[in-house]
């Protein structure tokens, strides 16, 4: 037979050539590698010092549990008993909810043009780590060579990289500026890596998954190494996880805790850390050199007492130099999440590691790798539903549909490369995911519970794996999930209505650079954001009231014949 | 008399150059954290050296060929080790302009560098810039050789994958049309429970009905 080996799952489809996972592992793996994105690296532990170190835990299981894993185990149960993509499986549960699976489509289409963009930034990091030494390591010079360039001396050499070097950001969102080339032939190199991965795919994902999916993991575990044994380690993580209960009390922790169990990569660009600006050698310099005293006349023990005499004796000229006190809190404090821990916080931190360039060689590996894992679930829920469904005739082959996806997605994603694309990003990243995934969560959860019924449901789960679900399932499914959801929903919108549409512009011209500039959104950029928001859910009542009009004409037709047949 | 002259000439000198006069410029050295343990001390000598070298950047300006060590004036020697210095004209009664000796500096200031052993940072002229080193940028940047191989790499992977797809179609579409009418009957009468695949049932080409015993089995052997 022409037939794969099939694994215990019996086929409900005669004839049903569906790709399958070659075995369980490639299955698990393929999970893992969606679940766990680029938002777990560098979202979850901002959240965790931010509200409070290990006080974080206690909301972030809590939503883990009542909201996270219910909602998991769904998904991944309904889509295996119906074996079909988004759409077929809500067209099979009930034809008024086919726009679910729509809306899920347009999503996860909207979801991967962005998150692509980032893994372009990543590439572009990763091919400039193969020098030595590594050119965010220093400030170019400007134009007659006598200092650096000034907006790389206002900020530092690391954010010039990223925001001028990478970006060649404008200072507004109105001002679209150019296409990047460099930016664009990385995007062209990251869908392509994207297209050789899903080109058939189950078949050629679950081969890449076993790289993706592992790489990530082996290379954190080897941060972990390296960071606890650098100095101030212990002191370090006994700050990330001293718990701090009164921050609790802030909602705010709660409704974070409960996004990010859902995928958000926070793309708020932190403020950076600007390592060792200050620290005590300078000020011993400053000193020495403003009083004339003989070189290396003051050692850092003698540091204290010298100040002291000198301020007592001289305050104006001491007052007059920049010497700035060292706290271990004032660095700890400042957090930092998104870009701006990848890009700007961790490639400073990697400049002062011996053999930089290898360091900043695997960190970026991994976060492509762990980015990518992520796409091939996006691009399987975007291609699955269009076989599925049947959008282009049998003869095309599955290689070409895929390929016309990935061209597809790769032009509209040229709008990030342009020189505002950073901004447009980040209000994808804002607008258009969190919404609509809540309100999906929301869709399914009471979609399977009570429109595809929660005893067929259960049938279901007993005739796959052999056992029903206990209570714990059935209460969250039905009645926890769905009132956790509503509220989260609730908050998040009261909270975005609340204050106005914002963004922090990077500005060389701003008074108080290298700060980011904070600018409202233009009308037509609002209306966008609000079309974001909305387009992906509108499919649902479309999609119903499309249902409700043929179920009509039907009936209109129906009554039409019968009165032929009565009077006969 | 002479005595007289001799003062008068010492503190016309002390006047041009002293710190934040005119056209001075105030120099810092840190020898000790360049050098080390084979730091020197700083002695008249080494004055004399730096005078040397200032005066030698000065010749090299047009118009100004004919400054000598004399001209150039040390004050306000420090332990750090800093000092003052400014540059007399001939008559040795005004200082050259500041834009000049910052110019002739700056053209010359590896050799002074290098005079000292010392390098930009830790000989610094203050209010003199330094002209930094020009970027080396390699004729085709790194990155772009990196990129182009990943780049071949995965377009050549692209191929095979899609020749392979080919390939394995054209051989799928050789052989249904003898399978498919065998598939046809066969998924119609395998149900879910049994699973009995049509394998066997197809390759025999007889009927024979295994479940009854043949003549010649029922009457047991002699």
């Amino acid at each position: 037979m022409a037939h794969a080996p099939e694994p215990d799952l019996a086929s409900g489809d005669p004839g049903d050539e569906r790709p399958r996972w070659d075995n369980k592992a490639q299955y698990l793996l393929s999970c893992i590698g969606f679940a766990v994105g680029l938002g777990n690296i560098w979202r979850f532990p901002y959240l965790c010092q931010t509200y409070g170190g290990g006080a974080f835990l206690i909301p972030y299981v809590i939503a883990l549990i009542f909201e996270g894993i219910p909602l998991f185990h769904v998904e991944l149960a309904i889509g295996q008993r119906l074996r079909k993509g988004s759409i077929g499986v809500w067209t099979a549960v009930s034809p008024y909810l086919s726009g679910l699976g729509l809306g899920c489509v347009m999503l996860s289409s909207l979801v991967s043009l962005y998150y692509n963009t980032i893994l372009a930034w990543v590439l572009w990091y990763f091919l400039n780590s193969f020098q030595h030494p590594l050119p965010w390591s220093s400030c170019p010079p400007d134009l007659n060579r006598t200092g650096f360039v000034e907006e790389c001396q206002g900020s530092s050499a690391v954010s010039y990289f990223w925001y001028r070097q990478t970006l060649n950001i404008t200072a507004d969102i109105n001002d679209s500026g150019s296409i990047q080339w460099r930016l664009l032939i990385c995007l062209a190199a990251c869908w392509a890596v994207v297209y050789m991965c899903v080109i058939r795919g189950v078949e050629t994902t679950g081969k890449a998954i076993y790289f993706t999916a592992s790489f990530p993991y082996l290379v954190l575990t080897i941060f972990l190494i390296r960071g606890l044994t650098l100095p101030g380690a212990t002191k370090g993580l006994s700050y990330l996880f001293t718990p701090n209960m009164q921050i609790l009390q802030n909602p705010r922790v709660w409704l974070d805790a409960a996004t990010q169990i859902f995928f958000s990569l926070s793309l708020a660009f932190g403020g950076h850390i600007a390592f060792a600006s200050y620290n005590s050698p300078r000020n011993i310099l400053s000193l020495i050199n403003e009083f004339d005293f003989p070189e290396q006349s003051i050692s850092r023990d003698d540091y204290p007492a010298v100040l002291v005499h000198l301020t007592a004796t001289q305050p104006r000229r001491v007052a007059r130099l920049p010497l700035k006190a060292c706290h271990l809190e004032d660095f700890l404090d400042k957090t930092a999440s998104g870009p701006g821990l990848a890009f700007i916080v961790f490639t400073e931190a990697v400049l002062h590691m011996p053999g930089a360039p290898g360091w900043a060689v695997l960190f970026f590996g991994m976060l492509f790798t762990l980015g990518l894992s992520s796409m091939f679930g996006n691009m399987e829920a975007i291609i699955t539903p269009l076989l599925d469904n049947g959008v282009l005739p049998r003869w095309v082959p599955k290689e070409a549909l895929t390929g016309l996806v990935c061209l597809a997605c790769f032009l509209c994603a040229t709008c990030f490369t342009l020189q505002s694309g950073n901004y447009w990003l980040e209000i994808f990243d804002n607008f258009a995911a969190p919404l609509n995934l809540l309100i999906f969560a929301f869709l399914e959860v009471v979609g399977v519970v009570y429109v595809y019924g929660m005893k067929r449901f259960c049938d279901d789960i007993a005739w796959m794996t052999g056992r029903r679900p206990g209570p714990y399932w059935r209460l969250t499914w039905r009645v926890v999930s769905p009132l956790l959801l509503l509220t989260i929903f609730v908050a998040y919108v009261t909270l975005l209505a609340r204050k106005p549409l914002s963004y922090r512009a990077w500005n060389p011209q701003y008074e108080l650079f290298p700060s980011r500039q904070e600018k409202l959104y233009p009308g037509w950029v609002r209306a966008a954001c609000v079309l974001l928001s909305l387009l992906p859910v509108l499919w649902v009542p479309m999609a119903a009231l499309a249902q409700l009009l043929t179920r009509w004409k039907r009936t209109w037709r129906d009554r039409d014949v019968r009165p032929d047949t009565n009077t006969r | 008399m002479l005595w007289l002259l001799f003062f008068l000439v010492t503190a016309i000198h002390a006047e041009l150059c002293q710190p934040g006069a005119e056209n001075a410029f105030k120099v810092r050295l840190s020898i000790r954290t360049a050098l080390g343990d084979k730091a020197y001390a700083w002695d008249t000598n080494e004055e004399y050296l730096f005078k040397a070298m200032v005066a030698f950047s000065m010749r090299k300006v047009p118009n100004r060929e004919a400054t000598e060590i004399s001209h150039v004036l040390l004050c306000n020697v420090t332990q750090r080790v800093s000092f003052w210095f400014v540059v007399t004209d001939p008559s040795k009664n005004h200082t050259l302009p500041a834009v000049e000796v910052q110019l002739a500096i700056r053209m010359n200031r590896n050799r002074i560098n290098n005079a000292f052993s010392l390098n930009d940072q830790t000989l610094e002229f203050l209010k003199i810039p330094s002209t930094l080193a020009p970027p080396t940028d390699p004729s085709v940047p790194i990155w772009i050789i990196i990129f182009g191989v990943i780049f071949c790499i995965v377009i050549v992977a692209i191929t095979l994958l899609i020749l392979s797809g080919i390939r394995q179609r054209r051989r799928k579409n050789k052989e249904p049309s003898e399978v498919d009418d065998a598939e046809d009957k066969c998924e119609n009468m395998i149900t879910i429970e049994n699973g009995i695949p049509c394998d066997p049932l197809d390759m025999k080409g007889g009927h024979i009905n295994d479940a009854f015993m043949t003549e010649d089995e029922r009457l047991t052997p002699l």
